[in-house]
């Protein structure tokens, strides 16, 4: 019986903003007590719409292209790691370069650190620390099989364009079967605010 | 147009060092007259290691990020505005990055402690060893006094000392105190490489391991040999000596390749820190989605460029330009919020249509150091 292949899935639209993620990833041994995962408020002052956002890990990573000490390396499963201890130079140039705005500058140890896909769990068949907490399943660790089961009006994507740049990545974001999408314009929520829904308090009659 | 040939000139350059290295040993031997000939085979190692790591040195340097990096460095530094202070910089990052190794002990106490131990043993140890062998530095008798020793450098009397002074002892053990400090800063790198999972995860045996058993072998034989004619009146000398040689040599010759490369790549980050100074106190790049500030211009135009020649085509028709002009925090937010317009439509979800003016900037949910931004550097990366 062949092997289960796992595969990571975001679906930031299921996002509840509990920050169970952001307490979990601290916990893994690669980055111990500090988290590699942004959760953040899109538009706070409108809506309660979070941003959960991981390594997308990338076929192609710009980061490590971009890197000039040669410090961001993929393993052969196609996880990019977190910058080689020995080489970063924390020059910055990865955290400006990621389109996916992922990699984090940790200053006084010169050093780049981002998401490394819990790689001491992942490497064994565990699930991400993150993706082990999340209640809402925004982050979802498990089979293809799994995913289109429960799931089954969702499909994952893992082509994103950023002006004439396609990237693909190892991490998948779910979107809408009926939309069939070829790949997520980045680009297209440039002018885009946050989500919800507009409420009116009639509390004065102008 | 000039066709680059990145290999031919690294190998121009190899050359260049190599021979120069050459020329700087006979010469400062004294036309070999005090060149120790037993160790001839750690003069070759040494001269292929040389020519080895000038190679790599030179095709790293070759690459569109690092060659972009090197020349902003020496540009930022040499800046006659800034010449002064970034001449005091060297010197207070020189003492407090490269001698204590301070960024270390920020990414880790017991990582710093045989970190630490380890460069100071091989520092040590290169210092004594290298011109003992190239011949630079030789000890005769002074002549009339059998009781003295003379200290000479590229044939060049420095000074006399007692044989059996304090100082000799220990000057003549140096080998063994630096054989010291590497065995413990190994046996503590290998104490945490054993027993740290993260480490244990992503550790691989020829860039994490290898060096430990090398630098340990080295340490360990060279102590064997001074154990070997101070109490064992030379027993199996000439194997332990044969077992030193081919671990130093195994060593030299893996240095342009594996871990140790590190040594030579490190000061880079000097130009970094130059780089990031000047970039500070420069104009600042605002992202052309929320408009906050987010890095130097220079930094961004730099990127740009770099990404170009690397064959990244990010950018954007209309006024955006180049996607590198939208801050991190943009990003992050744009992607998000492109997936949920896909679900617009689909399943009620809905953006908000009652606000005009520029989309304002995400916010971490908790702000918190280590939970949101990692430093001082994150938080202005990141709009704090």
């Amino acid at each position: 019986m062949p092997e289960a292949q796992y595969e990571f899935f975001i679906d930031p639209s299921r996002c509840i903003g509990c920050q169970s993620c952001v307490q979990a990833c601290s916990e893994c041994d690669t980055h111990k007590g500090q988290a590699m995962i942004h959760l953040e408020f899109v538009n706070r002052h409108y809506s309660t719409q979070t941003a959960p956002v991981v390594c997308m890990h990338c076929d192609s990573p710009t980061c490590a292209e971009v890197c000039p000490a040669d410090a961001i390396k993929k393993t052969p499963d196609g996880v990019v790691q977190t910058a080689r201890k020995p080489r970063c130079i924390a020059c910055n140039n990865c955290v400006l370069a990621c389109p996916f705005g992922v990699p984090k500058m940790n200053s006084g140890a010169e050093l780049m650190m981002k998401c490394d896909m819990c790689y001491d769990r992942t490497s064994i068949g565990k699930a991400p620390m993150c993706a082990s907490v999340c209640p809402s399943g925004a982050l979802y660790y498990g089979t293809r099989e799994q995913i289109e089961a429960q799931r089954p009006r969702s499909m994952p994507i893992n082509q994103f364009q950023f002006g004439q740049q396609t990237i693909s990545t190892k991490v998948h974001m779910m979107v809408p079967r009926t939309a069939q999408p070829e790949h997520i314009d980045v680009l297209s929520a440039m002018h885009d605010h946050t989500s919800g829904h507009d409420i009116f308090l009639m509390m004065h009659d102008e | 147009m000039v066709k680059r040939h990145p290999v031919r000139k690294a190998i121009l350059w190899g050359c260049i060092t190599t021979i120069s290295l050459a020329i700087m040993i006979a010469v400062g031997s004294r036309e070999l007259a005090h060149f120790d000939a037993a160790l001839v085979a750690y003069t070759f190692a040494t001269l292929f290691a040389t020519f080895g790591i000038t190679y790599r040195y030179t095709m790293w340097l070759q690459r569109p990020p690092t060659a972009m990096y090197w020349k902003r460095g020496w540009q930022m530094f040499f800046k006659p505005q800034r010449l002064l202070t970034n001449m005091r910089n060297l010197f207070t990052r020189t003492s407090s990055d490269f001698a204590a190794n301070r960024f270390i002990w920020k990414r880790g106490k017991l990582r710093w402690l045989a970190h630490w131990f380890i460069m100071w043993g091989c520092i040590v140890a290169v210092a004594i060893t290298f011109p003992l062998v190239f011949g630079w530095l030789h000890f005769a008798s002074v002549p009339g006094s059998l009781d003295s020793y003379r200290a000479y450098l590229f044939g060049f009397a420095l000074f006399d000392f007692p044989v059996d002074s304090i100082f000799a002892f220990l000057m003549f053990h140096g080998l063994v105190w630096s054989s010291f400090a590497v065995i413990f800063g190994v046996m503590l790198a290998m104490w945490r490489r054993m027993r740290d999972h993260g480490a244990a995860s992503v550790q691989q045996f020829v860039e994490d391991i290898l060096p430990l058993i090398l630098l340990f072998a080295i340490s360990v034989t060279g102590v064997m040999l001074t154990a070997s004619y101070t109490w064992m009146r030379g027993y199996a000398f000439d194997f332990i000596a044969i077992l030193h040689a081919i671990t130093v040599i195994f060593t030299l010759l893996y240095m342009p390749f594996g871990k140790f490369f590190h040594i030579f790549q490190r000061p880079a980050q000097l130009g970094a820190t130059f780089y990031k100074d000047a970039g500070a106190t420069s104009e600042q790049a605002h992202c052309r989605r929320c408009g906050e500030a987010y890095s130097s211009r220079m930094h961004v135009e730099d990127l740009i460029s770099v990404q170009k020649q690397l064959g990244f085509r990010y950018e954007v028709a209309g006024e955006v330009e180049h996607y590198q002009w939208i801050c991190p925090p943009c990003r992050r937010a744009m992607f998000v919020l492109a997936q949920t317009k896909q679900w617009q439509g689909n399943f009620g979800d809905q953006m908000f249509s009652s606000m005009h003016e520029q989309p304002a900037a995400p916010r971490f949910g908790n702000p918190v150091i280590s939970e949101g931004p990692l430093g001082h550097e994150d938080q202005a990366n990141l709009h704090f």
